[in-house]
């Protein structure tokens, strides 16, 4: 189920030169699983601009976001106090309902946030949780502290090695000798495949596609599984690796 | 007391509004939003008689006042409709649906406007004439007269219901094409359909969109399709249905004044989910604004 309704701009802050964090008030109850996303109206831009729930409360949602365009430039600039107007509840998100002692969550970049609720809900069903998290350089690593405080176990992998394993996430787990029976993923699509093709493990990968609507109204999100189309922004965005064509 | 109802070739329908085809699916992802029998009537998703996947994506692109979309007419296909569509429909929406046909051969419009015809749920079939003749080069059949008279009157031929032209604006002369539907036997017109647009990633130096081009549509096009309504409502002598960029009552109100007995409403559905239902519900204040007392007065009062 979605809504669409008004949310209170709490915190708007950066976490990098490009990246921040907007914590917003409102209504909550829409948002029922990890890696579910909002679709947000931006005043003066025809489209919404769909972003992944990085943590929520029954009163609060957490954002992460890298400015890209001009419409995450726009929201950099919000103060507190702003009123937003958001769907919620939107996409299938991540299921944690699957067979799993040693879950492994990989992020890349900005697909980091909506990992954090997910860790989160793993640990309260009392499961360790491995985190790798993959980044450009140093200088863009968010969220490493985050994950520890909560008690996951974290890796950090750069791709020019200023920071944690030098390389991709597919080196750090091979590196690590990560030990793990399912994961959980999000990052840009060369890293989903990478990861996909590494492992012999089940998962989930959450995808992205642009979006007309982000609640299922105009096929524009559709991507081919193999049980046929499914629109990123309804039946995903969060697929089975099994079922994805690449 | 305001009356807001219309009539399109008997077909009567409690106020004018009407969500656009391909942006309203087949009302399920808008039932679990408003209660969509508020609506005048809504026009399904362009079905084929083939199952279609659409386009490679992306098929998204946002512009000023709008966004490009190229879909492909994705759809799950005739047989499907009939059989999970319009069934499931039936159990939340209790007006007659608009139901809108597509195809690439005249065989396929007719076959598929056959099969539909004989839906109890349907009130009306739309017929989009803006997609490729695979036969003629791709050319589309809303492009000329002669090709969009021939889909109009093979749909003719093997239907009861009401049936519209859905033109596309991407013509020299809208009016020469609606005058051969007319003349061909269409009960009415719609227009407009999407303008051919394209948008340019800078960074990657390519097109936003898969498919290069896309369909424009949003409020930026209102002033374009406000003119084509006007032009083909002063040309034809058969109902006009007015499409492109509404996203008001006032904006319906104007695209009556210029000659539509009703308004379709496209791409403001999908940024905000409730705008057809609040269009319904700010048309009676609106009405009164302007002195309107009977919606149907003001059809084409703009000479
Ligand atoms: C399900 C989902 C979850 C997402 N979660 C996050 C998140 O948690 N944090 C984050 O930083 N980003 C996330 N993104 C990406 C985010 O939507 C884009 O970065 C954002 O829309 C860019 O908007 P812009 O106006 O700044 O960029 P512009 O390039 O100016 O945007 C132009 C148009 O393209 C669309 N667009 C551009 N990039 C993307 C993209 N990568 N994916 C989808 N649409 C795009 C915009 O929505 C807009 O319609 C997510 C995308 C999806 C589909
Ligand atoms: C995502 C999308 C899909 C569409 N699909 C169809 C379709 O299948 N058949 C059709 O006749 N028109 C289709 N259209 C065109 C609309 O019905 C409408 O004619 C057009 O968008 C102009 O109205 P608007 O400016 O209010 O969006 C589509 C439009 C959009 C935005
Ligand atoms: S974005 Fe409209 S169906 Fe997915």
């Amino acid at each position: 189920m979605y809504r669409k309704g008004l949310y209170r701009i709490l915190e708007n802050e950066p976490l990098t030169a490009s990246v921040w964090r907007m914590r917003l008030a409102g209504d909550t109850q829409w948002i029922t699983a990890p890696g579910q996303f909002v679709n947000i109206a931006i005043d003066g831009l025809y489209l919404r601009r769909p972003i992944s729930v990085c943590d929520c409360d029954a009163q609060t949602l957490t954002l992460v976001y890298k400015v890209v365009g001009e419409g995450t430039a726009r929201m950099s600039r919000m103060a507190p106090g702003t009123e937003l107007d958001l769907l919620t509840g939107l996409g299938n998100g991540f299921s944690t309902g699957v067979a799993t002692q040693r879950p492994l969550l990989v992020g890349g970049g900005v697909g980091v946030p909506p990992l954090y609720n997910l860790a989160r809900r793993l640990l309260a069903e009392g499961k360790p949780v491995q985190v790798v998290l993959g980044f450009n350089t140093a200088a863009e690593v968010f969220y490493e502290e985050e994950f520890r405080a909560l008690g996951c176990d974290v890796t950090v992998a750069t791709a020019d090695g200023s920071r944690g394993v030098e390389g991709f996430v597919t080196t750090a787990i091979a590196r690590c000798g990560l030990d793990f029976d399912y994961f959980f993923a999000c990052g840009p699509l060369p890293m989903l495949r990478a990861l996909s093709e590494a492992t012999a493990q089940p998962g989930q990968l959450s995808f992205e596609e642009r979006m007309g609507c982000g609640f299922g109204g105009c096929m524009g999100c559709s991507c081919k599984t193999k049980y046929g189309s499914k629109r990123i922004c309804k039946e995903g965005p969060v697929l089975a690796k099994e079922e994805v064509v690449w | 007391m305001l009356d807001t109802s219309v009539v399109l070739s008997g077909l009567k329908l409690d106020n004018p509004v009407i969500p656009a085809s391909g942006t309203f699916g087949y009302g399920n992802e808008f039932r679990e939003f408003y209660d969509i029998n508020v609506l005048g009537s809504f026009s399904f998703k362009g079905t084929t008689r083939e199952p279609r996947f659409g386009n490679p994506t992306p098929r998204i692109a946002e512009c000023t006042a709008g966004m490009i979309n190229a879909v492909g007419l994705q759809n799950p296909g005739i047989e499907a409709v009939i059989a999970e569509e319009l069934p499931r429909l039936r159990t939340f929406f209790h007006k007659p649906v608009i139901a809108n046909i597509s195809g690439f051969s005249v065989e396929e419009y007719a076959y598929c406007c056959e099969r539909i015809d004989r839906e109890e749920q349907v009130g009306l079939i739309e017929v989009n004439v803006s997609c490729p003749n695979v036969r003629h080069g791709g050319m589309s059949f809303g492009t000329s007269p002669e090709a969009a008279a021939e889909v109009t009157r093979a749909v003719k031929a093997v239907t009861t219901k009401p049936v519209y032209i859905k033109l596309s604006p991407n013509v020299t002369d809208i009016v020469a094409i609606a005058r051969a539907c007319e003349e061909a036997g269409a009960d009415g017109i719609c227009l407009i359909n999407t303008m051919l647009g394209m948008r340019i990633d800078m960074q990657r130096r390519r097109a936003v969109i898969a498919n290069t081009m896309g369909g424009f549509s949003g409020p930026a096009i209102f002033p374009v399709a406000v003119r084509m309504v006007y032009q083909v409502a002063q040309a034809c002598s058969v109902p006009v249905i007015g499409c492109g960029g509404v996203q008001s009552a006032r904006d319906v109100i104007e695209m009556m004044m210029a000659g539509a007995t009703a308004v379709e409403v496209g791409a403001a559905n999908l940024v905000n989910p409730y705008a057809s239902k609040e269009i319904v519900e700010a048309l009676p204040a609106e009405m009164e604004r302007l002195g309107i007392e009977r919606l149907s007065d003001i059809i084409g009062v703009v000479a």
